[in-house]
């Protein structure tokens, strides 16, 4: 006999659609993020299949900016930014403070109908033609050449916007008047902190791109000239306040998945975190410094050389918080008894990727070196090694290491280390290439290039084409453990925290009487041996 | 929680990691603040359901100071851009009229603060409503002299775009910026002023039908804190569109 759970605590659709339960939303936000990965992924499928060959003959050069500019539109504002925030974020951070819901449950509903709304809208755009500015949307080129579906998109993302800040306005508020007596600050689990430095992010900086992309907007259908040099306007203005929140929306996609880190590392090392507090004021540091470094994508564009050589300096400095976290995961993993899981597989391999990806961080925050490879392909690789080897990976880790929890079933482990090895390969046969590419070179955002670097762009597709089958395997197999999976014990890792004492799946009120917390949520004893459920 | 529900419990599994030190005393919180009826199922008391929803519309205004940030950011850029064309532009506006709307807004956040009051001293709902319905009229006269405003200006081809008449101004791109930015501030400030009066409507419904007391006035209280905010960005907007430069004239 099944116990009462969140998932059998209410049938048929109109239960699901009308749910206040964080815990369905974070199922409503993974069902749909879903689908807008497949749909950014399929469109990135055209992109490297396009450039298989140097000769630009698959797509017109039009069909391609339009694939690239939606890919990164989709992929972006659609997948990356809610990615681990609304899902697993939605899912756990109500449970890890001891409470029964997010602050504002029906705010929480609501801001999944304004993503999925944002998304119709940008699908509309997609369907109807299309938009080819780029995902970034630079004026005058939105405002006045281009002739696709700019106010559509713009919309969609305006929209969604709205959604990101309505679920970073949630977390802070549950973090700060939720959380169950006795778990103080420096209780939090560092998943927690991560939530709140992105949702810092996202409270300050969405509504940044919201009156820039409405700018954009009006001037478009009221023929104003806020942006447009003809009429007194400036275009590098909407560089800056473009990059104010891109730049930062960069973080809300590694914060969560730093935090995720944090967790799985240690879970699999039987070990506490080396330097709790380091890591936790390191999100704090990256949250705020992140937003003072915006000028780097500027070092081009007639930017002052003062302002330059400042945003640079910040740039370095932002690598230090990522830094010290990078040396604390080791750390952690240092003497542990490390269990190499997936999870940990993945949690490994996000360590590796994230430090070549914010060490060639540091090569682009450098003006001189800037200067050759700005908008190379090295800049694709970077932000790719940071996104794709980064948030995804995070992703992915987050959602094997709590799956038992939030489905109740277990996936099939050998299948699991297997798509994350196939991952690990795929991602790097794609995008490592990339940084060759790029410095020898070959710039973005054109079908066509010179034969020489056919032999790197091959590479990567087929690195694309491997990588597929590795993001394609998860789908499966996870489905499949919905039906036929083992069922899964409370604490099936024997990790500790708030999530695990509770059954999986957790009951829809999560904890029937508030607890009371009297020592951190994470006590690992590394000598004690824990086996598989 | 429904009754009856708590029989498909497999017990207590809600316990916190039981070791020394921990215990539970939620039954004694409950007691303190026995199930008032507005209570979510998801708080443990009233005080921290009004304190998680004034911190929300704090936050939330945090956002809406970004988000008008933008544009006082494009306003910095231009007016430092063209100090002379956003004077000359300046010079069309009705300084009367502009501190009429000013002393009108100042005023309906009194009424507003009286609303508050009244609804956390439990004043009879004629009264709560009473107030409620002068903040919604001295909105309402605001976005009244805003259309005069704006009806002048559409008159008098500034409105920027295709209809603008460059020839009666001495720098007419500069001027037009000035329009556009005028118009972008002020209509996303008026919009937020008639979502207020869309509140203040639901608002007094609720205080028609008494539904606060001293310890349920959250919904009057962070719409007043909207409120208050929307008044703050025009003190803001007023001094820097309507009085660019008077001071050389006195």
């Amino acid at each position: 006999m099944e116990t009462l759970n969140y998932l059998n605590d209410g049938h048929g659709l109109a239960s699901w659609l009308l749910t206040k339960d964080h815990k369905r939303i974070a199922l409503l936000y993974l069902g749909s993020i879903t689908a807008f990965f497949a749909i950014g992924g399929f469109f990135a499928m055209l992109v490297r299949l396009e450039l298989l060959t140097p000769a630009g003959d698959l797509l017109a050069s039009e069909t391609y900016n339009k694939m690239f500019t939606m890919h990164g539109v989709v992929m972006v504002f659609f997948f990356l930014i809610p990615s681990i925030p609304a899902t697993l974020g939605n899912f756990l951070i109500p449970i890890m403070i001891g409470a029964k819901d997010l602050a504002f449950p029906r705010i929480n509903l609501l801001s999944w109908y304004i993503y999925m709304l944002g998304g119709i809208f940008t699908m509309v755009a997609a369907l109807s033609g299309g938009v080819d500015t780029g995902w970034t949307f630079y004026t005058p080129y939105s405002t006045a050449a281009a002739n696709s579906h700019v106010i559509t998109a713009a919309l969609g993302v305006f929209i969604t916007g709205f959604s990101s800040i309505l679920t970073g306005l949630n977390f802070i508020v549950t973090i700060h008047r939720m959380r169950a007596p006795g778990l103080t600050w420096f209780r939090l689990p560092l998943f927690v902190w991560a939530h709140y430095a992105t949702s810092l992010i996202m409270i300050l900086g969405t509504p940044v791109i919201a009156i820039t992309v409405l700018m954009v907007a009006a001037e478009r259908v009221l023929h104003l000239g806020i942006f447009d040099p003809a009429l007194g306007g400036d275009p590098v203005l909407f560089q800056h306040l473009f990059w104010f929140y891109s730049h930062p929306a960069v973080y809300i996609m590694i914060l969560p998945a730093m935090g995720v880190i944090s967790e799985i590392v240690q879970a699999f090392s039987r070990k506490n975190i080396f330097g709790y507090s380091f890591i936790a004021f390191s999100s704090l540091a990256i949250a705020v410094i992140g937003f003072l470094v915006w000028g780097h994508h500027l070092f081009v564009a007639g930017q002052s050389v003062y302002a330059g050589m400042l945003f640079s300096i910040l740039s370095f400095m932002v690598a230090i918080p990522s830094a010290i976290k990078v040396f604390n995961w080791t750390a952690t993993m240092y003497k542990g008894s490390v269990w190499l899981q997936s999870p940990m597989l993945y949690a490994i391999g996000f360590v590796g990727l994230f430090t070549i990806g914010g060490l060639t961080g540091l090569f682009l925050a450098a003006m001189g070196l800037d200067i050759h490879v700005h908008d190379t392909y090295f800049v694709v690789a970077h932000f790719h090694y940071i996104m794709v080897g980064g948030a995804i990976m995070g992703y992915l880790g987050g959602l094997h290491y709590w799956w038992p929890k939030i489905t109740g079933k277990m996936y099939p482990e050998p299948w699991a280390k297997l798509a994350a090895a196939i991952v690990f390969v795929g991602f790097n046969l794609t995008f490592f290439p990339q940084f060759v590419a790029g410095y020898l070179g070959m710039p973005r955002r054109y079908h066509a290039y010179p034969p020489e670097f056919q032999v790197w762009n091959v590479l990567s597709s087929a690195g694309a084409s491997i990588l597929a089958v590795g993001y394609v395997l998860p789908l499966i197999y996870l489905i499949h453990s919905l039906f036929y999976g083992a069922r899964a014990a409370t604490d099936p890792w024997g990790a500790k925290g708030l999530e695990w004492e509770i059954p999986s799946p957790p009951p829809t009120e999560n904890f029937e009487i508030t607890p009371i917390i009297t020592h951190g949520t994470h006590q690992y004893e590394p000598s004690k041996e824990v086996g598989i459920a | 929680m429904p009754e009856g529900r708590a029989e498909h419990y497999p017990g207590p599994i809600h316990q916190p990691p039981v070791k020394a030190g921990t215990v539970h005393d939620g039954q004694a919180v409950d007691a303190l603040h026995a199930h008032h009826p507005k209570l979510q199922h998801h708080f443990d008391a009233m005080e921290q359901q009004a304190e998680a929803s004034t911190l929300g519309m704090w936050v939330f205004l945090v956002t809406e100071i970004m988000f008008f940030g933008g544009l006082f950011m494009a306003y910095l850029v231009y007016r430092s851009a063209s100090p002379a064309a956003f004077q000359e532009g300046s010079a069309h506006l009705s300084i009367g009229w502009g501190a009429f709307n000013t002393a009108v807004l100042i005023f309906s956040s009194l009424t507003m603060a009286m609303a508050v009051r009244s609804a956390q001293i439990g004043r009879p709902a004629k009264t709560q409503v009473g107030w409620l319905l002068a903040t919604m009229a001295l909105g309402a006269t605001f976005l009244g002299v805003k259309v005069i405003e704006y009806s002048d200006k559409f008159r008098h081809h500034i409105v920027p775009g295709p209809f603008f008449d460059a020839s009666q101004w001495e720098h007419p791109a500069g001027v037009e910026m000035f329009y556009s930015l005028y118009f972008c501030m002020t209509g996303l400030h008026a919009l937020h002023m008639i979502v207020g009066i869309g509140i203040m409507t639901v608002i007094a419904i609720m205080a028609w039908r008494n539904q606060f007391d001293a310890d349920y006035y959250t919904p009057v209280e962070v719409s007043g804190l909207y409120w208050h905010f929307v008044d703050i960005v025009w003190i803001f907007l007023f001094p820097l569109l309507y009085l660019i430069g008077r001071h050389y004239h006195g």
